[in-house]
């Protein structure tokens, strides 16, 4: 896959795992598993710039005895992921022209 | 491998690099090989799913800017003394034009590396120009003398061919100065790390 489509897509992924209510980083990697390959490194830098974007707030709290960062969803993290959804409706029909095209060639 | 060896290994590894930034990754990790312990996988399998620290290093040196890297390095460690100050300003004809030279002179190497690839492209275009030209004016050639119109459309012809190996060829070289370039980028940056460290 293309690297800055992937990188892109990675942003949005993350912010959907935590659209529903804040995570944290393992449950994170977890939820994105299934669709997208991601390593610790990776999700990191994404964290980090999606807090400086201002996408996401970050906390600490204590958990069993430590501490664990808890990632929550701004506003403009949302409308990130509504811009997405809006961007690849586009993109999906465009993906349906072409693969018709593919269709009717065979 | 076990947590703290491999925490360790980080710590040693980013010696010298913003404290903030290394302890704040370092937590990261930490977190990380907990949730999987807590999951159920034994320390050693938890450490193991996050790769080599090596690695990890790498990544993360690759990742933090030059210019907060060389930002910390000249930040004094305490407050200068005044006689330091003086020293400092006093030495500053000497100390400042030598370190503009050694940027000048790093940078006047680097950009030889891109002229380099700059002339190759050059050729490509160059070769392009003849294809189209010879093809041209050989066409043109042809009403008035036709041996030697033919002799101009073939030389286009070669001059085509030889742009499609020139085109792969620049391309190749291209890529390979922005490869380096990343390189050269990694390894200034591992000159901030604490002597003894820099196998980051």
């Amino acid at each position: 896959m293309d690297i800055q489509l992937k990188r892109g897509l990675l942003d949005v992924c993350v912010l959907a795992a935590i659209k529903n209510g804040e995570s944290y980083g393992y449950k994170i990697i977890k939820d994105v598993k299934p669709y997208i390959e991601m390593s610790e490194s990776t999700l990191y830098t994404i964290l980090k710039r999606l807090e400086l974007a201002e996408m996401l707030t970050v906390r600490s709290a204590e958990h069993d005895g430590r501490l664990r960062k808890y990632y929550r969803i701004t506003r403009a993290g949302l409308s990130r992921i509504a811009g997405f959804k809006e961007e690849w409706r586009e993109v999906m029909s465009i993906y349906q022209f072409v693969t018709k095209e593919e269709t009717q060639d065979v | 491998m076990c947590k703290r060896e491999f925490i360790n290994i980080l710590r040693e590894r980013l010696c010298g690099l913003p404290e903030k930034d290394v302890e704040e990754r370092i937590g990261f990790y930490a977190e990380m090989i907990d949730d999987r312990m807590e999951e159920g996988l034994s320390e050693e399998q938890a450490v193991a799913a996050m790769g080599s620290a090596q690695d990890i290093a790498s990544v993360i040196l690759s990742e933090i800017p030059l210019t907060r890297l060389v930002k910390e390095k000249i930040k004094p460690k305490r407050r200068l003394r005044t006689w330091e100050i003086v020293l400092l300003a006093l030495g500053c004809p000497i100390w400042l034009s030598l370190l503009l030279a050694a940027f000048a002179v790093g940078l006047s190497l680097y950009a030889s590396v891109w002229a380099v690839a700059i002339a190759c492209w050059s050729v490509f275009v160059s070769f392009v120009g003849g294809a189209f030209g010879g093809t041209v004016a050989g066409a043109v050639w042809l009403f008035a003398n036709a041996p030697f119109g033919l002799l101009v459309i073939a030389a286009g012809l070669v001059s085509a061919g030889l742009s499609v190996y020139a085109f792969y060829g620049c391309r190749a070289l291209t890529g390979g100065i922005g490869r380096l370039t990343r390189e050269l980028l990694l390894g200034v940056k591992r000159c901030f790390l604490r002597k003894g460290e820099r196998n980051a």
